[in-house]
């Protein structure tokens, strides 16, 4: 039966020595009034057991460099082991937030140069680096609208996001004090272009749009789009969630939108870390730049040199709080360095080459294992639009259901036992016990068939006995937990 | 062919068969010819990966870290000791690569751990519910602000001026969103003036913000600000509280008081500096706000076979189900911060929390003392403080304190924040910020190097 | 409730309501057929005794594991009870949506407005 490190306590363990009180006590440091009367309840406890427990918990959880996630937008890509590295330099990583900026030119410059080349990978060409994560990049893209139209005097109350958006997107809109409107979508898996055109007016402020989008379909009219968008005034935003598809293909600033926000944790392979850290940073045009966070780094050149070298100037990288009509700021201080660190690191390591390679080969990749799926379950398991995909793709589960009476979530369950992880299940809402799938570029070839094959296994073993699935997993830690008790009864914490 | 990808060209060769295509090129048809990029991303070649190390290496040489320096420097984040086993154990795999646990049966050890660390978040700051973590310090501030607005709607947040600025603006940039006017109650001698307060208070505030200790270092009087602040309505307007986590081993918690959220930045707690994230931010509240509660929460439950297991539960709230419902757009927890967290906390134990927080006490009282006797420098304020107070350099302005700054930094010392950015009313402040690692001999240095700068900037005013 | 059924001496709103008119006062509950799309309901948000609530606007939210629900009010009046019992067996919900399921009672507002309402047959025919 697992025990939490709470459990594990005994009176008189300790791991922690506190270092000899060097300095005379003060005997009226802090006044009795304001003391604390019992210490928080925190374990006692030792470092081998701290380690022993924490080390066991982490044998309980599947992850990336054990096995296949082909989680549908979230690309989970290797993790590189250089990145580890290079984030523990201490210059990097015992910097603090507030050192004067003459003694930290280093951080600022590595973040002056992920701007720039995230600039470049996405086609517009200011970019602040401070939100903490797509969400947050999202939230000041709608931000960043509002303060667009007020400095035009113009009071509008509506965004528009297609019915395919993952549910940051309403979320965020809310959280910024707009309507939600839904724009319906086509049969080819794009925005309904008619749908579109009738929601669309001088009260819309923006259109939040993912292209490729969250059914793995790259939008043919998104010119069209663009235009519809723009004669009204409105700005035009893309979820970057899905980047890893185009990079070196086409970039979101060619495509019309007016503001991006990138997902480095998962083009840009931060570590997941079992939901976080990441980075949501966003990237804008010229007509939305006077409106960004603060601070931001910039890239003072001042004249100078030395005698007899010339015209050569010095620059230095500082950040830059004169911003009157910027938004703000999201957070605090300058956003999360260390996923910098590693993003910098994947962008110089790849290169022009390796960026367009990568989102060549995710492509590849997802091609072929539709390609494979529908070979040999596509039958049970259809593809949910029968066109070329881009770096992910929807199969829908309902046939499987009503033929085999097994769900969605009894296939992805049983794929535990397989030790894959399964794709996004249920999501988009659009499609019937929907499957997303997303390979990713640093996938063999065996493993997506290997993948393809655990699948057509767990369909022939359901025709002959569907219970089995039903029942999975059967092999994990621990089995289908009940959900609706934790809900109804919910237990947030140990007692004690 | 990378170094993360294997596809040769056989690889492809057969792939593309089995697509049916005849070159990945025709895999991009979809994308119109007029947005297509027609020409290689302007970036240079990849890098083999020791060209790449030495790159970052060289600029991570440019910075002046804790390591290279005495710095004294805090205002939210602090160069506190990170004990090796929080290294090993966030190295591991299993804890660095899994996604969010959407999957709990394979990810028990995620959920175990959010479990483990809502605990002892609930116990640091004795309120009942805690979240399995928002972003960071000042954006958690934010969230309860956004709570406050769902849970009343109504018109005015009140903002004490010692709330951390970084809080203050991340505040008031959300609140323009969705239209909830920001306050600002000024200070009395360091602290929150009380009587400010109570002229404040209305039925139209939506909440009320303080720090503890408040950026100014101060200790607020919860006992008397918490029943002022809630006197209006019924119901009363949501109290928040920023806290110091490490100062909850000593300073009453704000479960001790009527406070509805504690909120507060987590990179003390087994985090680096890491140049400002990232970290994790905590929020805290009580039993009624569970279901308004903004971020990730993991549950205790059974599996089938009756085996106790952890979940994510009251999903429903959040973004991904309840769409422009849900209680925030939060997807992402600081999961893996959020371990370091946990990990530290019991290194620390319950003893060891109270041990560390009375070595602050003391260092700290043994620095104001120190500094407070230099000549040209004074207190800023006489409230109690745990482990940061802010002085003064007496009538230096502008140049003449940029230059004791410097002075210092040429002896290896960064003596602390200055305030003047944050507080124009404190123009010649200084804010100095003690953790363990600052021994005794460090603060006598401190004393030494900033006395002997304070000395030469006032002499060279006065030549 | 393992099978659908919808009784006939109730009236329904196509928002997935019933009414059960008693006189003045209508008992008010959420149909088969949503509870069967909600899933197994997990908790319920109660209104307040004494609040109005507005024919066809939200007055109550109904949690499952998979969804929270805006429970629509068929009906325009105020709320004379609240089933308290809901608290600690939410799931009555799903095994009783016409009995113990039941969620407010209201002193109505306007008598005509049930002339708005749909009655089994039309109700049902709607489902399919």
């Amino acid at each position: 039966m697992t025990q939490t490190i709470f459990e594990k306590s005994v009176d008189g363990r300790r791991a922690f020595v506190a270092p000899a009180l060097d300095v005379p006590e003060e005997p009226d440091a802090l006044p009795a009034r304001f003391r604390r009367a019992e210490p928080p309840r925190l374990p006692e406890i030792a470092e081998p057991e701290i380690v022993r427990h924490y080390t066991q918990l982490s044998t309980k959880n599947f992850h990336v460099d054990a096995g296949f996630y082909p989680l549908g937008s979230c690309t989970m890509k290797h993790n590189p082991k250089l990145h580890e590295r290079v984030a523990a330099l201490p210059g990097y990583a015992r910097l603090h937030p507030l050192q004067t900026p003459s003694r930290a030119q280093g951080a600022l410059q590595l973040m002056w140069e992920l701007q720039r080349a995230l600039a470049e990978i996405a086609g517009l060409p200011h970019v602040s680096l401070q939100p903490s994560a797509g969400s947050q990049g999202e939230l000041a893209g709608v931000l960043l609208t509002r303060a667009f139209h007020e400095a035009q005097g113009s009071r509008r109350h509506k965004v528009l996001t297609p019915d395919t958006a993952h549910g940051t997107n309403p979320a965020t809109v809310t959280m910024a004090g707009y309507e939600v409107v839904k724009v319906g979508t086509a049969d080819d898996g794009g925005v309904d272009l008619e749908d579109l055109r009738s929601k669309v007016d001088d009260d819309v402020a923006s259109l939040m749009l993912t292209n490729p989008n969250t059914l793995g379909v790259f939008d043919r009219n998104i010119e069209e789009i663009a235009t519809i968008m723009h004669d009204v005034g409105a700005t035009l935003y893309y979820d970057g969630a899905n980047l890893n598809a185009v990079m070196g293909r086409a970039r979101p600033g060619d495509m019309g939108f007016d503001i991006v926000h990138y997902n480095l944790h998962k083009t840009f392979t931060q570590p997941h870390g079992g939901g976080g850290p990441g980075a949501g940073p966003i990237a804008v045009s010229d007509r939305i730049e006077p409106f960004l966070p603060r601070p931001q780094v910039v890239r003072v050149t001042s004249p100078g040199g030395r005698a007899g070298e010339s015209g050569r100037s010095q620059a230095s990288f500082e950040l830059d709080f004169d911003r009157p009509q910027s938004i703000g700021r999201l957070r605090g201080f300058q956003g999360n360095f260390g996923v910098f660190v590693r993003s910098y690191a994947y962008i110089l390591s790849l290169g022009a080459d390796g960026l367009a390679e990568a989102s060549d080969t995710a492509v590849l990749n997802a091609n072929y294992l539709m390609a494979r799926l529908r070979d040999l379950c596509g039958e049970h398991l259809p593809v949910a639009f029968d066109r070329t995909c881009m770096h992910e793709f929807v199969l829908t589960g309902g046939p499987m259901k009503r033929a085999l009476g097994i769900k969605t979530l009894d296939l992805a369950k049983r794929l535990l036992d397989h030790d894959f992880h399964p794709p996004t299940v249920y999501f988009p809402l659009l499609v019937d016990e929907a499957l997303l799938i997303e390979p990713t570029e640093t996938e063999t070839r065996e493993t997506l068939d290997a993948f393809a094959e655990g699948v057509k296994a767990i369909l022939d073993e359901a025709a002959e006995d569907p219970s089995i699935a039903r029942n999975a997993p059967y092999g994990t830690p621990v089995r289908r937990l009940d959900e609706a008790g934790a809900a109804k009864r919910p237990v947030v914490r140990q007692a004690m | 062919m990378s170094r993360y990808t294997s596809a040769t060209d056989a690889d492809r060769r057969a792939m593309l068969e089995e697509i049916g295509a005849g070159s990945i090129d025709e895999l991009f048809a979809d994308i119109p010819q007029s947005v297509r990029l027609d020409r290689p991303i302007d970036l240079p070649p990849g890098k083999p990966e020791q060209e790449v190390y030495a790159y970052l290496r060289d600029l991570a040489a440019r910075n002046v870290s804790a390591e290279d320096e005495v710095s004294f420097v805090g205002a939210g984040m602090y160069d506190h000791y990170v004990p090796s086993l929080v290294d090993a154990l966030l190295a591991r795999s299993e804890f660095l690569t899994p996604y969010t646990p959407y999957q709990p049966e394979v990810s028990q050890g995620t959920l175990q751990v959010m479990f483990e660390y809502q605990t002892a978040i609930s116990e640091l700051t004795g309120l009942p519910v805690s979240n399995a973590t928002l972003y960071e310090g000042p954006s958690a501030v934010a969230s309860a602000g956004w709570m406050a607005r769902l849970q009343n709607g109504r018109g005015r947040f009140l903002v004490s001026r010692a709330l951390h600025p970084h809080s203050r603006e991340a505040l008031a940039t959300t609140a323009a969103g969705y239209g909830t006017a920001v306050e600002e109650l000024p200070l009395a001698a360091g602290v929150t003036d009380a009587g400010a307060l109570r002229e404040a208070v209305g039925d139209d505030v939506s909440a009320v913000f303080l720090q503890q200790p408040n950026f100014l270092g101060a200790v607020e009087d919860l006992e008397l600000l918490a029943p002022i602040a809630r006197n209006a309505g019924p119901p009363a307007p949501l109290l928040v509280v920023q806290v110091d986590p490490m100062t909850l081993g000593v300073l009453r918690p704000p479960g001790d008081f009527e406070v509805d959220v504690a909120v507060g930045e987590g990179q003390s707690l087994g985090n680096r500096l890491d140049y400002g994230g990232p970290s994790f931010g905590f929020f805290a509240t009580q039993e009624a706000y569970m279901r308004r509660m903004p971020g990730r929460i993991a549950g205790e439950t059974v599996d089938a076979d009756g085996k106790r297991g952890f979940v994510l539960t009251l999903q429903t709230r959040e973004q991904h189900i309840r769409r422009e419902k849900a209680t925030h757009n939060i997807t992402t927890a600081q999961t893996l911060n959020a371990l370091a967290g946990v990990v530290y906390l019991a290194w620390l134990g319950r003893r060891g929390i109270v041990e560390l927080g009375e070595l602050l006490l003391h260092r700290t009282a043994y620095a104001r003392r120190t500094l407070a006797g230099l000549e040209g420098v004074e207190l800023l304020h006489e409230q109690p403080v745990v482990r940061e107070f802010a002085v003064r350099l007496a009538g230096l302005g502008g140049g003449g304190f940029s230059r004791v700054i410097e002075r210092c930094a040429e002896q290896g010392v960064n003596p602390g924040y200055p305030l003047a950015a944050d507080y124009e009313e404190h123009a010649d402040g200084l804010l100095v910020a003690i953790t363990e690692q600052r021994s005794r001999a460090d603060i006598d240095r401190l004393a030494e190097v900033l006395g002997a700068a304070v000395a030469a900037e006032r002499e060279a005013v006065h030549a | 409730m393992a099978d659908a059924s919808y009784p006939d001496d109730l009236k329904y709103h196509p928002e997935h309501d019933w009414a059960r008119i008693d006189g003045d006062v209508a008992t008010f509950g959420i149909t088969w057929y949503a509870q069967d799309q909600l899933g197994e309901v997990v908790f319920v948000d109660p209104p307040e005794v004494g609040r109005t609530v507005m024919k066809d606007e939200p007055y109550a939210e109904i949690e499952s594991v998979k969804a929270v629900s805006d429970v629509v009010a068929p009906l325009s009046g105020e709320i004379v009870e609240v089933n308290e019992a809901l608290g600690d067996a939410p799931e009555q919900i799903n095994e009783d949506p016409y009995g113990g399921g039941w969620l407010v009672k209201v002193r109505l507002s306007d008598a005509a407005e049930v002339d708005d309402l749909l009655d089994r047959d039309a109700y049902e025919g709607s489902l399919s």
